[in-house]
């Protein structure tokens, strides 16, 4: 390996994808012919509250009918400020968030500042774009991105198409399977100004709703203690709230529909 | 017809160049402290960096030319990125990083008109128990690698020594600054946190390990030896 220097007509600037293509193309994410296994359906929710934006999906990766994975992460940091969640063909989607990851880190590191939130919501679309040949063959990926617009000092979310079109959401956003069911939750309970609690209960009560509804999109497993990711990314950055506080959201939510039950509030095939 | 010019005297006039571009610019002082690696250059640009992040445990820095030790500095985050990526990021050191830097300069001194005029280290904060490591790269492509301290710079055996003179092992943040800020100005001049650029790579930071100070941290920190002295 010899240091990576162009000449001039040839640098790729801060482009990690366009320096990727100029040194190794092996490792330039391609879809290969024989990945044929789609998992697809999926519930990830993002919206927006008084000082930041929540973000939360469910865990399940299906193949068909069957259960391919059970605990697998949906929702990642895109970088200090952002995250990104994905739904959509498992393969390429990961392949392309962890992509998305180092193009940020990278532009950062060449250029000495990071990307504004709404560069990084171009460049991830450029890569949606990229991969529309894919999609166009089955493999759609649609990733859902949200961060903390330090300029602003507000939350922001941005939702894509397949074709790379991306548009900014006022207040939340649900996609994959499940995110109808998730979105009609949210849209009951979403108000101006939530604190960062009731942000994070809004988005369990969507993903538990989704997955009420939606085959392909897991609820909270109490068996295996696996329950779905909450990440949370306001002015002090991307953290993912803890597996205890999200269980303990997760346990009293189903207490409580278990005694909405009990008293007969409920039909008894809902 | 060229005149003949012995190979001898051709190193000796490219090597005094460089020296003359290298002792040109301020130096700069990298020291270990026991929550990481520190790194001091006298810099009175807040954009024009020296000093900067490669990977999650490597830094540069350079001294001398601006435009070349940036070049220098954007192709070894070029190198890091696309190697942490195509392998993990684990597989990223800064020994090798250090080798082709050495091998770049080597080949330029050697082949080239002109001699890169510029000196550079690349730090690495050790994990799992490995030592931090200084690897300081000359402008003909000497490579050293030291454990404790490293000092660029056109008058660096000076600042050398007094760095080693206050020395101690497992020092704080602060005593290592004062010490490295110190040895810099030497003692008729005083540097204050705008003359200076300084950042760490600390092992609480987390992944990123890099931080750069600023002004009111260093400020912060060197202020603390006025009130103890």
């Amino acid at each position: 390996m010899a240091l990576p220097l162009f000449p001039l007509p040839d640098d790729p600037g801060p482009d990690f994808a366009s320096l990727l293509a100029r040194t190794n193309t092996a490792a330039v994410p391609t879809m290969r012919e024989t990945e044929l296994t789609i998992r697809h359906s999926t519930t990830v929710v993002a919206l927006r509250f008084a000082d930041g934006v929540v973000m939360a999906g469910d865990r399940r990766a299906t193949e068909g009918h069957s259960i391919a994975h059970r605990a697998m992460e949906k929702v990642f940091p895109a970088d200090r400020h952002s995250a990104v969640a994905i739904a959509g063909a498992a393969g390429p989607a990961v392949e392309m968030v962890r992509l998305f990851q180092v193009q940020l880190e990278h532009y950062e590191k060449v250029e000495g500042v990071a990307l504004s939130l709404e560069g990084k919501a171009n460049q991830l679309a450029q890569m949606v774009r990229a991969h529309l040949p894919y999609a166009m063959q089955g493999l759609a990926v649609v990733p859902l991105f949200c961060g903390y617009d330090l300029a602003r000092g507000i939350g922001r979310i941005f939702t894509y198409d397949v074709t790379g079109g991306h548009y900014e959401e006022a207040d939340f956003q649900a996609t994959g399977s499940g995110g109808r069911d998730a979105r009609t939750t949210i849209k009951l309970g979403f108000r101006d100004g939530l604190t960062r609690d009731e942000g994070i209960e809004l988005a369990v009560e969507a993903l538990y709703e989704a997955a009420d509804e939606d085959a392909a999109t897991g609820g909270p497993d109490l068996v295996r203690g696996i329950y779905p990711l909450v990440a949370v990314v306001d002015e002090t950055g991307y953290a993912r709230a803890e597996e205890a506080e999200v269980a303990e959201r997760f346990n009293a939510l189903i207490e409580r529909r278990r005694a909405e039950r009990a008293v007969g509030g409920r039909g008894e095939h809902q | 017809m060229p005149f003949y010019v012995a190979p001898e005297q051709v190193m000796k006039d490219r090597a005094e160049y460089a020296q003359k571009g290298i002792a040109r610019g301020r130096s700069l002082v990298a020291a270990v402290y026991d929550g990481g690696v520190l790194i001091v250059a006298e810099n009175p640009s807040r954009s024009l960096h020296k000093i900067s992040e490669i990977y999650d445990r490597i830094a540069f820095a350079g001294v001398g030319k601006y435009n070349e030790y940036d070049q220098l500095r954007v192709a070894g985050v070029r190198h890091a990125d696309t190697k942490g990526f195509t392998y993990s990021r684990e597989d990223v050191d800064a020994r090798s990083l250090a080798n082709l830097y050495a091998q770049f300069l080597g080949n330029v001194f050697t082949h080239e008109m002109k001699p890169l005029e510029v000196e550079i280290l690349v730090a690495e904060l050790g994990a799992d128990g490995r030592p931090d490591q200084l690897y300081h790269i000359a402008y003909e492509g000497t490579i050293t690698d030291e454990e404790r301290f490293a000092v660029l710079g056109g008058d660096a055996e000076t600042i050398n020594e007094r760095v080693a003179a206050a020395y101690e092992d497992g020092w704080e943040l602060a005593g290592a600054l004062r010490a490295a800020v110190g040895a810099l100005a030497g003692a008729e001049r005083t540097l204050g946190p705008s003359d200076l650029e300084a950042a760490v790579l600390a092992r609480q930071n987390g992944r990123r390990t890099f931080r750069r100070l600023g002004d009111a941290e260093l400020a912060d920190l060197l202020g603390t030896e006025a009130a103890a002295s």
